[in-house]
């Protein structure tokens, strides 16, 4: 399985390390002890399409967003994660 | 209904009907019986886990194993040889000294042993202190074993069926109807069903089916891959895991060398097997053996793995009426397949939770209570 590394260009996946599916974290300061631990545990496991972060721990050690689909391991777009963490 | 002919569906409907009499009992599989992880595990059976609700749990199931044979009158070969874990390191020391005074608590045979003690036991390990990861013990589980894994699945299919339990492979569960909380039915690719009770036994696929029913699940489903070498006489006796190596091996009746290793490092519901996973296994167990070099591997494969954030399963009632779980079974729940199956069966018949898996509960995440084994699970078998 081939990543896209918007800095190294594409990589072998075993460059990086698979770090979670894109979850969104509550906010800390309001959230219910019930609404963290789903933000904990609960994961959406998709088979398709699906949005992930990976470290490119090899390469740059940039943290990247990875489009692939679970069934087949096609990747289809990876980009930066410090450009969307702020939107 | 149960969904997924693996060890678990077919163990649940074959307790469902020889313990509670209950026959209106089908179990609906997309493929054929034990095509999902029941037909790809390397069968390793054992109970000395970590925590005391785990050790119990799976000393339960090697009980319900020794008896399996006389039980389906079908011969499983429940080989019970012994399973040595390797310790390289304190830390591992440590938690094999935790493990074994939670094992002795719960009766389960099972001690910290010495490494002339384990190279009497298999005299092929690599003892040096100048190994990479030298051996300084062991944690030794005399009934721990192997066992025929296809035999169990069609000794389970075979007696639930000829107690009147109604078997459809070929059969894929597509949507389930849920009216007001509770479950109506399930829709299959061969048509809908009517049905006040559906059990999720999907293992790799339970997100899926979970998802149909509108609950969510703490799951992530990782492909764990094995592989086996060319026969050759026996001469391992016991199954020996290397937590720090992540590889473990047993040699099968056939003469073959088994391997195994943890989960593949990402997520995915395909079953295709990777060279990086030959390779590292490969070179692991030689770091343990050096003599097996000129053993050829035959052949690899791959399994789909419902891991947990606690690496402990997901049974028993969910918040939709009707629809229970029994799933979570990561790399190690063959073993658990027959105090899983008895246990869902009771709770399916009678309504109660059984005291041996209300720990196990779904809402444990949601309350913060996890059961964790990951010092005791995770290298998969
Ligand atoms: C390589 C490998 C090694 C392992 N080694 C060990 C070991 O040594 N010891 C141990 O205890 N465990 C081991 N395991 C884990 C063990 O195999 C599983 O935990 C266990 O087999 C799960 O059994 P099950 O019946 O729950 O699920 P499965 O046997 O996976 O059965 C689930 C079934 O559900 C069916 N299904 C899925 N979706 C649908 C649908 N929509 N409709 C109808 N049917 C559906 C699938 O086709 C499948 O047959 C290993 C696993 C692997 C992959
Ligand atoms: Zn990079």
């Amino acid at each position: 399985m081939l990543i896209p590394c918007p800095l190294c260009g594409p990589r072998d996946a075993l460059e990086f390390r698979f770090v979670d599916e894109t979850v969104r974290r509550p906010e800390p300061q309001s959230a219910s002890p019930e609404q963290w631990r789903s933000y904990l545990y609960l994961r959406a496991n998709r088979a398709g399409a699906v949005t992930e972060l990976w470290l490119h721990r090899s390469g740059c050690r940039q943290y990247v967003v990875v489009e692939r689909d679970s069934l087949t391991n096609t990747v289809t777009a990876a980009r930066l994660a410090r450009k969307e963490a702020v939107s | 209904m149960i969904v997924g002919g693996g060890v678990h569906g077919l163990a649940t409907a074959y307790y469902l009907a020889r313990n509670h009499g209950l026959t209106n009992v089908a179990v609906l599989e997309q493929s054929y019986l034990g095509s999902g992880g029941s037909g790809r595990n390397t069968a390793i059976i054992r109970s000395n886990y970590l925590t005391p609700e785990g050790v119990r749990f799976y000393d339960r199931s090697v009980k319900l194993y020794e008896e399996l044979s006389t039980d389906l009158n079908f011969n499983v070969m429940f080989s019970q040889r012994g399973h040595l874990t390797l310790a390289h390191n304190d830390a591992s020391l440590r938690t094999m000294r935790w493990r074994a005074e939670v094992n002795a608590l719960q009766g389960v045979d099972s001690d910290v042993i010495g490494a002339a003690e384990v190279g009497r036991l298999v005299p092929q390990l690599d003892l040096s202190d100048t190994a990479h990861h030298p051996i300084l013990g062991g944690l030794y589980h005399p009934p721990g074993g192997i066992i025929r894994h296809d035999a169990v699945v069609w000794g389970y299919a075979r007696a639930a069926d000829a107690l009147g339990v109604h078997l459809h492979q070929g059969t894929e569960v597509t949507g389930i109807d849920v009216e007001g909380d509770a479950v109506r039915g399930v829709q299959t690719s061969r048509g809908p069903i009517s049905t006040p009770v559906v059990v999720n036994c999907t293992a790799g696929w339970a997100t899926l089916i979970a998802d149909m029913a509108g609950v969510r699940l703490p799951i992530t489903t990782f492909p764990l891959q094995a592989a086996v070498t060319e026969p050759v006489r026996p001469f391992l006796k016991t199954v020996v895991v290397s937590g720090s190596l992540h590889v473990y091996v047993s040699q099968t009746a056939r003469g073959e060398l088994v391997f195994g290793a943890a989960v593949d490092p990402f997520p995915s519901y395909s079953m295709r097997g990777s060279l990086q996973f030959t390779e590292s296994v490969a070179g692991h167990v030689l770091e343990l053996m050096p003599a097996l070099a000129p053993l050829r591997v035959l052949r690899q494969w791959a399994g789909l793995c419902d891991m947990t954030p606690d690496f402990s399963p997901v049974m028993g009632v969910t918040p939709v009426d009707g629809f229970y779980l029994d799933v979570g079974w990561g790399t190690y729940g063959f073993k658990a397949g027959p105090v899983a199956g008895e246990t869902m069966a009771e709770l399916v018949a009678t309504g109660k939770t059984p005291e041996l898996i209300a720990g196990f509960d779904l809402a444990r995440f949601a309350e913060g209570r996890l059961v964790g084994e990951r010092g005791a699970a995770a290298v998969g078998h």
